[in-house]
């Protein structure tokens, strides 16, 4: 039954997706027009102040004696029009108008014994770096053009022009947000969204391990990297579908696994003849508090071939002879499920807190009219109890299953994605980010490496924005409120 | 028929009891499980047991219970190896980057959740679209990055790319903060407080659990990574590694020593204690925040 529902409204998500899409895109046309629009009226309805700001940031700021504005803007313009024209160079490298250039071409100087190779990457770092502060600076020229027509509108009105203490005391006020989210923009502009736009760059060029920055040129290549990744017989291609299949049969089977083994816990615990509720749970938490590093590498060591557990499992006659469970294992199945059943010791802890949490807040009406309908506790417990948890926690399933597929830890600390494949770079046991990491840091296939990274992203995208537009705290965000 | 009643009443409550007898075993059973490998990591920080020659063996042998304890791995830990330079290390970069991360996440939280302005919901859609391109992947670009500031092999690198991406990781705290009511910061307001004042004053002070459980994972966080410490800080120089790092590579490094593996648990235990110790003391909002944020969702 639920793959007829899936099927059917597998179409009509597809057509709504395009929907939105054309719909966002018109919405966005118009809204650049209108933008434009605005930009014109200002300049047309300003005064002479405001339209020289068109020119000279500030301007209309320091002709109505807005002193410290109007010199933070124009010392801003300046600024920007000396790094742009200047193109200082870092690392032999220059940053402002030559590096747009050189984003283009990633370098034409081969070096040779008395000159260094051009640098394509920090090249194109600087690139991505220099056509970012263009963007700001086109942000902070429109805000100057703003700020003086504000002004305008504020001296027509007949009121004073604000003065730089009234800018300063809005800023914990009415634009407390631009306040409290500008230094966690910057962090994030420069760690996240900076390394990610230069990422997705990267997928296009060759760097490689035959290609390394400093020491050769390298080139755009266009979408060779996506084909070597999605078709052909290269070594890429061939294990590319072997190593996602595995991932989704990996984020599967842990997220459901870990999921009924975790609600199971917390129902036991949760008993009412079970005394010392919070020692048990404490001792799950363990698992938790405890460094997975630590951990995993205990697991690793314990299932190695002389540790404890083979010499255990062969003096009770269940194994005749020690053998490897993990990394070296002679078949990827035992790896994969060894992987599984310690995958379940580390993630049961965390399923059985959040049901825990949840069964507490079972709403308690919801017994008392099952008790008044005569129902018995084990009718309760099927028809309350468990429906409740179920509908509770589903958007946690989602998660999990994300969280799942890029979950690297445990594959990197337990088996390395060994057992090996011959030939191939990728192992048995290989998820594609624990690929993509050996990749792009063992290997230095960065650009391979970037073409996997840019498909996980969107394999967890598609997932998360789907079930995210679908979930409760978004429709209705303001429900509490 | 009463007698009926009160045989079915009695095997009923038999019935409870073999119920209740199976549950306990199976706690029992299962703890015992969850306790073995952490139980292990601690016997062989003790474990001093010697071969013929009179060396200590540090390998991973066999039998669980070890034959002699003593503390000579701590003492290696220490005269041989770098551990406290690590350790110090680590609580270096641990404790400036959760102070930065913490006030990093909250503000952009509280920003979301309270105070309506007009790209409010294209930042919120864009920071979850963000949120979800694993920091590692973009690991080698970060690298760059910092080796253009010439900041590569310093520790102040690695608190930048801890607390630098924290403002993404809003969404639990912004969850907590939705559900404060709006009618305090309204009659707030009316009693003419600013934003600023209303945030400082009277939302953080109701809002010591989201504020801990936040502080508390970006403060395990740097004892726990070891993947951006390892590719940002290398493996060459060893006086820069973290915990996690140093650890590491002790038993799977290039300079493999399978003869260490008794002072590598040793070094675990003395970072499991502190950190463990920390979680349990917090348990209390590190339940209340795992809850939260997975009913969220």
């Amino acid at each position: 039954m639920n793959k007829n529902t899936q099927e059917t409204k597998h179409p009509s998500f597809i057509n709504r997706l395009f929907q939105s899409l054309s719909q966002s895109l018109k919405k966005g046309f118009s809204r650049l027009g209108k933008s434009f629009q605005r930009f014109y009226d200002r300049f047309r309805d300003g005064s002479t102040g405001t339209k020289v700001s068109h020119l000279v940031m500030g301007f209309g700021n320091l002709t109505r004696k807005q002193y410290a504005k109007g010199i933070l803007y124009l010392g801003l313009q300046i600024i920007f029009i000396f790094f742009m024209v200047s193109s200082p160079v870092v690392n032999s490298t220059p940053f402002g108008w030559k590096s747009l250039g050189n984003m283009i071409t990633l370098g034409t100087e081969a070096g040779d014994l008395f000159n260094p190779t051009d640098n394509s990457m920090l090249m194109l770092l600087f690139g991505v770096v220099t056509v970012g502060i263009i963007a700001v600076f086109i942000i902070v020229y429109l805000s100057n053009i703003k700020s003086s027509y504000a002004t305008d509108l504020r001296l027509r009105k007949g009121k004073e022009p604000t003065t730089f203490k009234e800018d300063i005391a809005s800023l914990f006020d009415s634009r407390f947000h631009v306040l409290m989210l500008t230094p966690a923009m910057i962090g994030v502009l420069i760690f996240t969204v900076l390394p990610t736009i230069f990422m997705i760059l990267i997928a296009f060029t060759n760097f490689d391990s035959d290609h390394i920055p400093g020491q050769h040129l390298i080139d755009w290549v266009g979408f060779a990297n996506f084909a070597a990744v999605f078709s052909g017989t290269g070594e890429i291609a061939v294990r590319f579908v072997p190593v996602l299949t595995w991932t989704l049969t990996w984020a599967f089977f842990a997220t459901f696994t870990n999921y009924i083994a975790g609600i199971l816990l917390a129902l036991l615990i949760n008993r009412k003849q079970i005394k010392f509720k919070k020692m048990w749970r404490t001792i799950f938490i363990l698992t938790i508090a405890l460094p997975q590093f630590i951990s995993l590498l205990a697991m690793r060591n314990l299932l190695s071939l002389y540790g404890p557990i083979n010499s255990a499992l062969v003096n009770m006659g269940i194994l005749e002879a020690p053998i490897e469970f993990l990394g070296l294992a002679t078949s990827a199945t035992t790896a994969r499920i060894t992987i599984l059943v310690i995958n379940l010791w580390v993630g049961i802890p965390y399923t059985m807190l959040m049901t825990s949490g949840i069964l507490m807040n079972v709403p308690a009406d919801l017994y008392e009219a099952a008790q008044i309908d005569g129902a018995t506790r084990r009718q309760a417990f099927f028809n309350i109890t468990v429906p409740y948890i179920l509908f509770v926690t589903a958007p946690y399933l989602i998660t999990s299953f994300i969280g799942n597929i890029t979950s690297f830890n445990i594959i990197f600390l337990l088996t390395g994605g060994d057992p090996v494949v011959p030939g191939y770079k990728a192992g048995q046991t290989d998820l594609l980010v624990t690929w993509l990491y050996s990749l792009t840091i063992e290997e230095s296939d960065v650009s391979i490496g970037s073409v996997i990274a840019i498909f996980t992203f969107i394999l967890t995208a598609t997932a998360t924005l789907i079930s995210y537009r679908r979930s409760k705290s978004y429709k209705e965000e303001d429900a509490f409120q | 028929m009463i007698q009926e009643k009160t045989v079915k009443y009695k095997s009923y409550k038999a019935s409870e009891r073999t119920a209740t007898i199976f549950s306990y075993l199976t706690l029992i059973i299962m703890a015992l499980i969850w306790l073995y490998p952490i139980l292990w990591i601690v016997l062989n920080a003790f474990r001093t047991e010697y071969n013929n020659q009179g060396d200590l063996i540090g390998v991973v042998v066999s039998h669980y219970f070890p034959k002699q304890l003593g503390l000579e791995n701590f003492v290696n830990l220490f005269t041989k190896t770098q551990f406290l330079t690590w350790f110090f290390n680590t609580l270096f970069v641990s404790s400036i980057s959760f102070v930065l991360a913490t006030m990093f996440s909250l503000s952009v939280a509280y920003v979301m959740s309270k105070l309506r302005f007009k790209l409010r919901k294209k930042i919120l859609n864009i920071a979850i679209i963000l949120g979800l391109f694993p920091g590692f992947m973009s690991m080698i670009a970060i690298y760059y990055i910092l080796k253009a500031l010439g900041l590569t092999q310093t520790l102040f690198a690695l608190i930048l790319v801890y607390s630098a991406g924290a403002g993404l990781g809003f969404y639990v705290a912004k969850g907590f903060f939705d559900i404060i009511p709006n009618s305090l910061i309204e009659s707030a307001r009316l009693d003419g407080a600013t934003n600023s004042k209303i945030f400082t004053q009277i939302v953080l002070p109701i809002s010591k659990p989201i504020i801990i459980y936040t502080a508390l994972l970006s403060f395990t966080g740097p004892w726990m990574d070891f993947i951006f410490a390892r590719v940002i800080l290398g493996e060459t120089n060893t006086r820069l590694h973290t915990v996690a790092v140093g650890l590491y590579y002790m038993i799977y490094g290039q300079r493999v020593d399978s003869n260490v593996f008794t002072m590598f648990a040793a070094g675990c235990l003395l970072v499991a204690v502190p950190i463990v110790s920390l979680f349990l003391m917090m348990q209390k909002y590190y339940i209340e925040g795992v809850t939260a944020g997975a009913v969220k969702g």
